[in-house]
């Protein structure tokens, strides 16, 4: 398992970079890890991922369309603050697993 | 008398159905099954509706002729489950108790949840072929069809049979080029998934495939809506695709009586263990098939196999014993690839599909990840398995669980 420098801390996380532990995140992670996908982290970037980190406790995957109902972003507003995969990087950026889709 | 009831008569409420009245005594078990209709289709057979291979009347069959004698159906929606009382009610007024309850309700497609499906060119440009009225429709559009962008599109994940879709643009290209109009057809794939298929050594063999036959892919296009009057597809990062005729799989959700029910998730779907398929609420309501949450395909062998372990885990809930059988999400799937030729995919929650033979190591008959002749009969032949065997309860020689006899692991 890989162990990555990610804002002074030494996080194991996988070959693609997502966190193997959701409990070794904090702002400064995700923010170290957003600055490598070019994204600048604001409050609402914030929202969005306190809200996946909820549901992800709760043992919940969500799906784009999900979080377009959760009354914090619309779908196109998901697309605006994570460009191209907004559930594949707002998932690494919340320090959670990558998402799966179960076909 | 005890009571179980059925909710829904598709392929695994039948199925259902049937394993358990030849197993409960019928002294002590009165078994109902509901549905709103009277007509039993099958579908893997809806794909072919559009090239003329199969008509309407392959695919139906009354539903009554695989209902056992002595049990009660009733046709009629349902309006909801009331756990805490363990009542249904249903939409012609009638309230039914039960001791058990099996939820087999399945999905549906949803043209109204993608602005402008739904609009004035529905059945006209565009169509699906998860509906025997669309199948047929698109099968008329077909036959004078003189050629364009003929756009595939995949909105949303998850939707019943995954890989229909590939198998539908397969065969287009085939038709296409026994028609002799396969150079004026530009065929692509529109679709949320980041390539043909999401586990990645199927994705790879699938997308050769597609690429093969001149079939572009256009990856990780999550549909906003369509545009009618300029024809184009548009997705949520505001990519454009033209199209002359869109085929698509509307988004899919469970049945509103989930909801109504409090029992599922966002997508209607009911809230289920992954390994026992009992609900996450109530002790004595399981699903199966297509109506459950369970994160691997919908599809009608995921329901067959975990039939198997849904009969053993209501035959233990009712004796009060512990629900010992695992189900691992095993799912196979004959992808049928054009000139009589289809591969299959075998897989389960944590493993991917990999090459090998099926079910047989070295003997086959069939091929994993591979185009054979042979697999292509295998899928013409289940028809036959379907209607004499599967609907009927009726042991299939394969096991429920994947097993990775066979597979080879690199």
């Amino acid at each position: 398992m890989p162990v990555k420098t990610i804002a002074g801390k030494e996080i194991n996380v996988t070959e693609e970079g997502y966190l193997e532990d959701m409990n070794q995140w904090n702002e400064d992670v995700a923010k170290a890890i957003a600055s490598e996908l070019n994204i600048d982290l604001t409050d609402k970037h914030f929202e969005v991922l306190n809200f996946l980190r909820e549901k992800a406790k709760n043992g919940e995957t969500l799906t784009i369309r999900q979080v377009g109902k959760s009354g914090i972003v619309d779908i196109k507003e998901f697309y605006k603050l994570f460009p191209k995969g907004p559930m594949k990087f707002a998932s690494k950026i919340a320090g959670l697993p990558k998402p799966t889709s179960c076909v | 008398m005890k009571k179980l009831i059925i909710l829904g008569a598709g392929t695994a409420g039948t199925m259902m159905l049937n394993k358990l009245y030849h197993e409960l005594d019928q002294n002590e078990w009165e078994l109902t099954i509901v549905d709103q209709s009277k007509e039993h289709y099958y579908q893997p057979g809806f794909l072919f509706i559009p090239f003329g291979i199969y008509k309407k009347k392959d695919v139906i069959k009354p539903k009554y002729n695989f209902f056992p004698p002595g049990v009660n159906v009733i046709f009629s929606p349902i309006d909801r489950v009331e756990g805490e009382n363990n009542k249904v009610y249903l939409e012609n007024g009638q309230t039914l108790d039960y001791d058990f309850l099996i939820i087999a309700t399945g999905t549906q497609t949803r043209p109204s949840e993608t602005p402008g499906l739904q609009d004035k060119l529905w059945y006209k440009d565009i169509f699906d072929f998860y509906t025997l009225e669309g199948a047929l429709k698109l099968h008329d559009k077909l036959k004078e069809w003189e050629g364009g962008d003929l756009i595939m599109c995949i909105p949303e994940l998850p939707y019943k049979c995954p890989v229909a879709p590939i198998e539908f643009v397969c065969l287009a290209d085939d038709y296409f080029t026994k028609a002799g109009i396969r150079d004026k057809v530009n065929i692509k794939y529109a679709t949320l998934m980041s390539g043909a298929f999401t586990k990645p050594i199927a994705s790879k063999m699938l997308g050769d495939m597609l690429a093969e036959k001149n079939i572009e892919i256009i990856p990780d296009f999550y549909l906003e809506s369509v545009d009618n009057d300029a024809k184009k597809i548009i997705s949520y990062d505001g990519r454009e695709v033209d199209f002359d005729l869109l085929t698509i799989v509307p988004v899919n959700m469970g049945s509103d009586m989930i909801a109504r029910s409090g029992l599922g998730d966002d997508m209607n779907y009911v809230k289920i263990d992954k390994q026992t398929l009992q609900s996450v609420h109530f002790d004595n309501i399981f699903a199966i098939g297509d109506a459950g949450n369970l994160p691997t395909s919908k599809a009608g062998s995921v329901a067959h196999f975990s039939g198997e372990i849904l009969f053993e885990n209501i035959l233990a809930a009712i004796d009060g014993r512990e629900l010992k059988a695992k189900f691992d999400g095993h799912a196979n799937c004959y992808i049928e690839s054009g000139k009589g030729k289809a591969t299959l995919i075998d897989f389960n929650y944590d493993t991917e599909p990999l090459p090998g033979e099926y079910p047989l190591p070295g003997i086959g008959p069939f091929s994993l990840l591979k185009e054979t002749k042979m697999n292509h009969y295998g899928k013409l032949i289940f028809r036959w398995i379907y209607w004499h065997m599967l609907l009927k309860g009726k042991e299939l020689p394969v096991e429920a669980n994947m097993s990775m006899v066979g597979k080879k692991v690199s």
